[in-house]
């Protein structure tokens, strides 16, 4: 837990905890003849943490793909709502969608790689840094103020994320697991209002996967910061969010709290198996 | 052996230079570049002339190929447009240099920017092709808009400090100062752009395009706008050479030295400041080098003569070939290397 009050303002949501922040409706996704979405509902209120469960292929990272702008859905509405307004996703360009406070890791690993930690960190400000070319170029006065600004918060994030030993390095050179933690570092600068994970977790080992927890815990408990997840260790999705929703094949299967998702037998036959079922204890 | 460089202000630890021997070493560049014109002939200066236009455009080009990832055939095109919009405008209305060389690179930046809008559909090699298109077509033009441009005839360029129709003479030892302020400039301001957010922006695209927009850059815009930037640059570069020669003929801005650029910052570095000045001195020099090695063996060995070209050629290519397979990464890289090693010497682990 961080007890450091940071300048730097994580939430970019101005919604209060629990009202709606973003409600698919009845996505359908098709490539070719290939239908990775039929019809996915569900919805994610301010604060929560929201994980997507499913088998491979069920189409967890393309509903991701289609709320951050990368997809474009062919039937239904994703509406996203902040200070005030709503937005259809399915009709905004990725980085509008950035830009009113949706930020995204990504499943494999998506870091600039040829720049430092604390370049990709910054990188993260983009939208709400000001610099032009001209400015940048000059580099006086205030584009050097700006800098010198998001630095310091760039550093707040960096403590956050217990990154201050690798700062300087190149990422390219990093271990998996501090890759993953820098991705987060560089979404949690964007100072999302819905931070969207997908597979946070993968590949670490246990010590790795509690530090990540932990991050994501108090990034969201701390800070109030609406995270929606994808992530296939059973352990962690049950422990850490609000809400579980099963997908299979394209279509929710489940949704609700982790201990009623968890006694769904539509789920446990497809995904959960009956071991975990019933080790629920 | 230091043990480390401690700061105590984000802007302390922002500055380009941290230690005592950076600060000495740019000193020391100053001074050299201050001094050298005094010291140097004709010839040098010619040489250094050469080179400071060469940064010019190296670094342009760096830009957008080495630091946004576009790969850019066009860069002879972008260098006669810069020449012809600076010659035009002091041929055809008796405009001084300080005006004619930045509209010979502010029209570069926007046929530049223009060329750049189909990088948002093309990548890698389809782009590649899609700028050598831009080189056809731009020397197409220059030799074809016989009214405008004087097609294949050469322009005879006039100098003019006023619009008093004054025209006036400039030796290499004047060009030099102008040319190395230029170069300075272009430079500097290259560094800045990328320790600030569009520099970021541009390396973001080149590392991983897709991330890049998900973080709220707006990838067209900033590849049109590394376009613009980039062939802002090589448009000074060649505004310099209408003046500085005072002959611009469309065979100065053929695609050899698009390649000739392209040369440059790959020995040099790709995606670093510091690799385009070394690769516009290294492919500047060698060439030079070659032809006076070439001429005193010429005159030792009688039957040579004739095939002393053909060999100058062949060293050119082989050397370059060297180059990239004991340093990819160029000549920044190794001296970075060799940076590398002193500043840990004699314990070299």
């Amino acid at each position: 837990m961080s007890t450091h009050v940071m300048e730097y303002q994580l939430n970019g949501s101005a919604l209060n905890p629990g009202d709606l922040q973003l409600e698919v409706e009845n996505v359908v996704l098709r490539f070719g003849g290939v239908t990775a979405l039929a019809g996915v509902s569900c919805q994610t209120r301010q604060g929560e943490i929201m994980a997507i469960i499913g088998p491979n292929g069920a189409g967890k990272t393309s509903l991701l793909n289609c709320i951050s702008g990368l997809y474009r859905p062919q039937r239904g509405s994703i509406r996203f709502y902040n200070d005030g307004q709503s937005y259809d996703l399915t009709r905004l360009a990725p980085y509008k969608i950035a830009a009113i406070g949706v930020a995204r890791s990504f499943q494999n690993i998506e870091l600039f790689k040829h720049m430092t930690v604390l370049d990709n960190i910054m990188s993260g400000f983009h939208v709400h840094m000001k610099t032009g070319v001209l400015s940048g170029a000059l580099y006086w006065g205030k584009a050097q103020q700006e800098e010198i600004k998001y630095r310091a918060y760039a550093e707040e994030i960096i403590d956050l994320l217990e990154i201050e030993s690798i700062r300087k390095q190149m990422v390219g050179s990093l271990s998996y697991g501090l890759q993953k933690r820098v991705e987060l570092a560089r979404a949690l600068a964007m100072r999302p209002a819905l931070l969207l994970l997908d597979e946070p977790m993968a590949g670490m080992n246990a010590e790795e996967k509690e530090d990540m927890a932990r991050f994501i815990l108090d990034v969201n408990e701390e800070h109030g910061v609406t995270i929606l997840l994808i992530e296939h260790d059973m352990g962690v999705v049950m422990d850490i969010s609000d809400r579980v929703v099963v997908l299979n094949f394209g279509e929710v299967i489940g949704d609700g709290r982790p201990d009623e998702v968890r006694e769904n037998p539509e789920v446990i036959e497809a995904y959960l198996g009956e071991e975990l079922a019933l080790s629920k204890g | 052996m230091q043990s480390g460089i401690f700061h105590s202000s984000y802007q302390k630890d922002m500055a380009l230079r941290h230690t005592p021997a950076q600060k000495v070493r740019l000193l020391l560049i100053i001074v050299f570049l201050l001094i050298f014109p005094f010291l140097a002939d004709n010839y040098y200066l010619t040489l250094a002339n050469q080179i400071g236009i060469a940064v010019i455009g190296a670094v342009g080009l760096n830009i957008l190929t080495g630091f946004t990832g576009q790969i850019s055939l066009g860069t002879g095109a972008f260098l006669a447009v810069g020449a012809y919009t600076a010659a035009l405008l002091a041929i055809r209305f008796n405009m001084p240099m300080w005006i004619t060389i930045p509209a010979g690179a502010l029209m570069t930046a926007l046929v530049g920017g223009l060329f750049g809008i189909p990088s948002l559909r093309l990548k890698g090699l389809y782009l590649a092709i899609a700028t050598l298109a831009a080189q056809v077509i731009i020397i197409w033009v220059v030799t074809h808009w016989d009214t405008v441009t004087g097609g294949v005839d050469a322009l005879f360029v006039k100098n003019y400090l006023w619009f008093d129709g004054q025209q006036v003479r400039f030796n290499e030892f004047k060009f030099y100062w102008i040319i190395m302020a230029v170069a300075v400039l272009v430079v500097m301001a290259a560094v800045n752009l990328f320790r600030t957010r569009p520099g970021r922006a541009f390396i973001a695209i080149r590392d991983q395009d897709i991330a890049a927009e998900v973080m709220g850059v707006n990838v067209f815009r900033y590849k049109v706008a590394a376009f613009a930037t980039s062939s802002f640059m090589i448009g000074l570069a060649g505004a310099l050479i209408a003046h500085w020669r005072q002959i611009v003929t469309w065979e100065r801005f053929t695609i050899e030295v698009s390649i000739l650029y392209l040369a440059m910052i790959i020995i040099g570095g790709l995606g670093s400041i510091s690799g385009s000045i070394y690769g516009a001195i290294f492919m500047t020099l060698l060439p030079a080098f070659l032809l006076n090695v070439g001429q005193s063996l010429g005159s030792a060995i009688p039957f040579m003569d004739r095939i002393i070209p053909f060999i100058q050629q062949a060293v050119f290519g082989i050397v370059i070939i060297v180059f990239l397979i004991f340093e990819p990464e160029g000549i920044a890289k190794m001296w970075r290397n060799i940076k590398d090693y002193f500043r840990l010497w004699p314990f070299s682990y």
